[in-house]
């Protein structure tokens, strides 16, 4: 570890950061624009000066930028040093004498780093007595809003937009002190990644649109950490909340997860909770009821009756375990077709035989090949498309800087060293995705023939299968991609269920069993289809089919079905069926949709923002959100709660109640062993430091007499929170929380978002603490993986008969973030893909409708001709209007 | 003893003196412009809303005692949605004035509030709007702020260039 001398102390720091990163490690406050910690330094903006002295003797030294230069042993700077001190003042008056008088209207105020370090550097008044620099704005879709003037070229926001997650249509434009940052012409940011300049960009230049429809400052915010509820990622994310609504989400680091970003569907797709489809009153045959009522009523329909649950992929663990305790584990069912069950089973077996380690998205971004086998990451799993980009440049990175060695975070000298040097990628799907830019081989095959390759690649790893009937080609293919493969040290392989294919899943074991076989380290990441899929999996129950058959044997049936809309993921016609075999129907839901319209009794849940629960991530990631605030609407309640007080009833032994989080928690933990160890992912009820709570208002909270005085003058007691360490007031502990129940990064001096520096154990690193969430699925062991043998036979065409298959969109395919408008506005109309040749055999062009039909239901798309298509396999759009309920993976015939 | 005598004797000697207390209500207080009562929001020389709902009076505020919400017209220029004071809470310590870049918050002359109800004392945007300046006239922040919100256009302001032409590369 070098040694270095800071103002004549020595401090130890590791070896290959930059000044500027050593010194924000050991806790000094020294300013900073351009530099960026996951995207390194280009010493743009001067703003990091310090003095470097050639040795204890010299006096005089030299002013550097302390993010260009890395640390020496022996090292002597100074930061408090009277000319570097002066440089960095000066330095923000040069940046000032454009920046516009906007602070007052500006959505960035009270969380801008520039504030920040204008108040950091000791500027403070205007000296500079001529006219200002202004630029016109440019409309930027629904999500970004554009404010050109207060920009101060930091080239942060086309560094991450254009380098880091590969957008196309932001740039920098004109010259000298004219540099402008925006589209070449007015229209919408098309990355799904545009939400990140907002935290990207040091000060107001790019905010976010939709926080400004109810703009709220940063310090007036109810905060709560979060985890995102739109994929199976499981990003970590802080809600914020005023006046009974939520405002914003926004980033919460994660080392392991999703580091500094988020994707727009997560960031931007909140607006359901807010939505005016909520269901806000219990109802009885459709007649709103209260709580007596319901609970009256409930005692009837749930004694006397057979009960059996239906678990939801995107309920939390504590709704879906609640479920499971109230109806018996062997009535309990998951929303999930028997296909899909089966995949998402041979999943949670290969994960849960520990033979080969999941990825998490960091080691994803730190893995030197991966291999993408059947699944369009781009659209399903976002942030992981984002963390191979990173594997591929930073890969493509090393291996110019092998030759001429460059510290890693010298961002612009190692990108003109790399040139076009890419790491190895393999993009195997059904169609073309966005990732095939960065891909060293793109392969287009069905499903079946994805898997054939996967096998044949392992076969060329590690010789286990006796290959019959191969095309050459495919071996060749195979060949190269092993021969690459070989040559690395830790592979990830990526598939998910998007191809509704056992085999798919097989061969990326394989694979990934192959390397390991052969000494390397390799990882494999499974994409599923929701936010708590992979805990619903875990839960082992059964699929929806055995309820289909149980409800048509058994007559008296009481069924409750946990937040979801059966409707999307299942046939109409089995749903139907099912439901109208029924005796009672309850549901529980946030949202009014197909399934709560046939309710009999429906009852109110809370979202992700007014209540508490644990997901389940794809890399078996348990991870706690916690209640951002208290609905004024007491009805709103988790699910969990509610059906705790189910089980009271049939038990007899309600006392008006309800059970905390804790001993829910608990009896899960006791009840399914598979899931010992998820309470660690967050810390219990009565966790407390120095017997205080954690605030989730700030200190500068504002309005607290004010907020409610027009219904009441007096002001409510504070509720308090008796499911988690956290209270809804801005009195507790003022220090840093534990990592998993950081509600908003703040520090004296660092208002914005970067304040997250100071949470962290070294920059860029790990959360003090450890990063959020605990893995369940146990390490690797020892043992050599078994192979599954059983290839498929290759794809072949059908009579008449097309495979459906699923096209997935960042914006639209997720069933709740449509209610955002401005994720519906970006949402693709459905359409069908069909390959030239198909579409030229039934005589259709670019645009003709075409009716699929499949066992009972007919549905009617648009032709889109895709040429990367193979014949006999139609693509549909996935969850958009009109495409639910589709039997993907089934062969479906077509008319025109 | 003598101590006694000689206060008695001061108070006395105050018989003789200027009167200061005054028979309010039917006599009425002479005070300073700068007499920090009751608050009001003022509007601008032309007339529009001059609070630009910044949040920043209500997070200078000691007792927490504003709460507003803003929102925007189709111009995007930014004014409060609601705007409320509970003044059973407020202290009239000024800091909200102070705090405001836009001089719309304004502390007047006027302490008469009694109320019986507390309730009456909370006061919502329609009885804080005032149609005047207030002490400090001629003051419009939109016409010197960056952002184009319907009072000037990008560079029409006075300290401003006109808007850079991003398609030159001339110096
Ligand atoms: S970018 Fe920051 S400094 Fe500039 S106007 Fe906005 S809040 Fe103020
Ligand atoms: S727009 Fe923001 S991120 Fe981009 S250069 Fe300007 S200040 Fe930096
Ligand atoms: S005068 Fe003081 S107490 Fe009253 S509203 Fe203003 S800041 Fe708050
Ligand atoms: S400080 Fe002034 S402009 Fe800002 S919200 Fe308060 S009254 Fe309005
Ligand atoms: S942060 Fe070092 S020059 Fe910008």
């Amino acid at each position: 570890m070098p040694k270095i001398f800071i103002d004549n102390t020595s401090y130890e720091v590791k070896a290959g950061k930059n000044v500027l990163e050593a010194c924000l490690t050991l806790g000094f406050d020294l300013p900073y624009f351009c530099w960026h910690p996951a995207m390194g330094s280009v010493g743009a903006c001067r703003q990091c000066a310090v003095k470097v002295y050639k040795d204890e003797n010299d006096t005089s030294g030299k002013i550097i930028m302390s993010c260009m230069e890395g640390v020496r042993d022996g090292m002597h700077l100074s930061i408090d040093d009277k000319a570097a001190k002066a440089f960095r003042e000066q330095v923000i008056e040069w940046l000032m004498t454009n920046h516009p008088h906007d602070c007052p209207v500006c959505d960035e105020g009270g969380s801008c780093h520039l504030q920040d370090m204008t108040v950091m550097t000791g500027h403070d008044y205007r000296r500079y007595d001529y006219k200002k620099r202004t630029y016109v704005n440019q409309y930027l879709g629904p999500f970004i809003h554009h404010e050109m003037n207060r920009c101060i070229q930091c080239y942060r926001c086309v560094r991450f937009y254009k380098d880091y997650a590969g957008g196309k249509d932001l740039n920098v434009f004109a010259a000298h002190n004219h540099v402008y940052f925006g589209r070449e012409k007015d229209g919408t940011l098309e990355s799904p990644f545009s939400g990140n300049l907002a935290e990207v960009c040091p000060t107001g230049v790019f905010t976010d649109k939709t926080l400004r429809q109810h703009y709220t400052r940063k310090w007036d915010l109810t905060s709560a950490p979060s985890v995102c509820q739109h994929c199976s990622v499981g990003c970590n994310t802080i809600a914020g909340e005023r006046y009974g609504g939520l405002r914003n989400i926004v980033n919460r680091y994660n080392a392991e997860v999703n580091g500094y970003f988020l994707c727009d569907r997560g960031r931007f797709g909140y607006e359901f909770v807010n939505s005016e489809n909520r269901i806000t009153k219990p109802q009885v045959m459709h007649q709103a009821v209260d709580e007596n009522a319901l609970m009256h009523h409930l005692e009837t329909v749930l004694t006397n009756h057979s009960l059996i649950g239906i678990g939801s992929p995107r309920a939390s663990m504590e709704s879906n375990f609640a479920l499971l305790d109230l109806v018996g584990k062997e009535n309990f069912f998951c929303g999930v077709y028997n296909e899909e069950m089966m995949l998402e089973r041979r999943i949670t077996d290969i994960l849960d035989s520990g033979k080969i380690p999941v990825a998490s998205l960091k080691q994803i971004e730190d893995a030197d090949a991966v291999v993408i086998l059947g699944e369009d990451i781009w659209n399903t799993a976002p942030m992981m498309a984002l963390a191979v980009r990173q594997s591929v440049m930073k890969t493509g990175g090393r291996e110019a800087t092998e030759k001429t060695p460059m510290p890693e975070w010298h961002e612009l000298a190692v990108k003109e060293l790399q040139q076009n040097t890419k790491g190895f990628m393999v993009n195997v799907t059904v169609t073309e995705t966005s990732l095939d830019e960065i891909a060293s081989l793109n392969i287009n095959a069905a499903p079946d023939d994805i898997a054939r390759l996967g096998f044949a690649i392992a076969n060329h790893i590690h010789p286990s299968l006796e290959l019959k009937n191969f095309e050459e080609a495919v071996l060749a293919k195979a060949k190269t991609i092993a021969d690459e493969l070989l040559k690395c040290s830790n592979p990830v392989i990526i598939t998910g269920t998007s191809c509704y294919n056992d085999p798919v899943l097989r061969a990326a074991f394989d694979i990934a069993a192959a390397l390991k076989a052969a000494g390397k380290a390799p990882a494999i990441a499974f994409v599923v289809p929701e936010c708590n899929s992979m805990g619903l999996a875990m839960m082992r129950g059964h699929a929806f089919d055995t309820a289909v058959r149980r409800v048509n044997r058994e007559p008296n049936v009481t069924a409750v079905i946990l937040e979801q809309d059966l409707y999307r993921n299942l046939p109409a016609g089995i749903v139907d069926e099912f439901l109208s075999k029924c005796r009672n129907i309850i549901v529980l839901d946030s949202l009014n949709n197909a399934t709560t319209e046939k309710a009999h009794v429906l009852i109110p849940a809370s979202t992700f923002a007014e209540g508490d629960g644990t997901l389940i991530s794809y890399e078996g990631r348990a991870q706690r959100y916690y209640q951002v605030y208290v609905p004024d609407n007491k009805y709103i309640r988790e699910s969990w709660k509610w059906l705790s007080r189910m089980k009271m009833i049939i038990s007899g032994k309600a006392n008006g109640h309800d059970p905390h989080h804790d001993s829910v928690i608990s009896s899960l933990e006791t009840a399914l062993r598979q899931f010992a160890g998820i309470s660690a992912a967050a810390p219990s009820s009565g966790f407390s430091i120095h017997g205080e709570q954690i605030p989730r208002e700030p200190h500068r909270y504002s309005g607290r007499t004010a907020m409610l005085a027009n219904r009441n003058v007096s002001e409510p007691k504070p509720v308090a929170d008796g499911d988690s360490p956290l209270s809804f007031t801005m009195e507790g502990y003022q220090g840093t929380p534990p990592s998993s129940a950081i509600p908003f990064f703040w520090k004296p001096g660092w208002n914005s978002p970067q304040a997250v520096n100071k949470y962290q154990q070294e920059i860029g690193g790990d959360l003090i603490g450890g990063n959020p969430g605990v893995r369940l699925f146990v390490k690797s062991s020892g043992n050599m993986p078994e192979f599954f043998k059983d290839y498929p036979e290759h794809f072949r065409e059908r009579q008449n008969k097309w495979l459906l298959l699923p096209q997935s969109h960042v914006f639209g395919s997720d069933e709740l973030s449509v209610y955002s408008a401005g994720i519906a506005g970006r949402s693709p109309e459905p359409y069908m893909g069909l390959s030239p040749v198909d579409a030229k055999m039934l005589d259709v062009t670019e645009g003709s409708q075409v009716t699929i039909k499949s066992e009972k239901e007919e549905y009617s798309f648009p032709v889109k001709i895709v040429e990367s298509l193979r014949n006999g396999i139609v693509l549909v759009s996935k969850g958009l209007p009109g495409t639910q309920g589709m039997s993907w993976g089934n062969w479906v015939e077509l008319a025109k | 003893m003598f101590s006694h005598f000689r206060t008695m004797w001061l108070v006395f000697l105050h018989l003789f003196r200027k009167k200061v207390t005054i028979q309010y209500p039917e006599e009425k207080v002479q005070l300073h412009p700068r007499y920090k009562g009751r608050i009001v929001l003022t509007k601008d020389p032309d007339g529009g809303e001059r609070c630009v709902g910044c949040y920043l009076c209500s997070a200078a505020c000691p007792v927490d005692c504003i709460a507003l919400q803003a929102t925007q017209d189709e111009n995007g220029r930014r004014y409060p949605e609601f705007f409320r004071i509970n003044f059973s809470r407020c202290i009239f310590c000024g800091f909200c004035e102070d705090a405001c870049p836009t001089y719309a918050i304004q502390l007047i002359p006027d302490f008469e509030m009694g109320e019986y109800k507390r309730q009456d004392l909370v006061f919502e945007k329609e009885d804080l709007l005032i149609n005047s300046q207030g002490k400090y006239p001629g003051y419009n922040f939109y016409k010197v702020a960056g952002m184009d919100a319907g009072v000037k256009q990008k560079g029409h302001g006075a300290n401003e260039e006109l808007p850079v032409d991003v398609h030159s590369l001339l110096p």
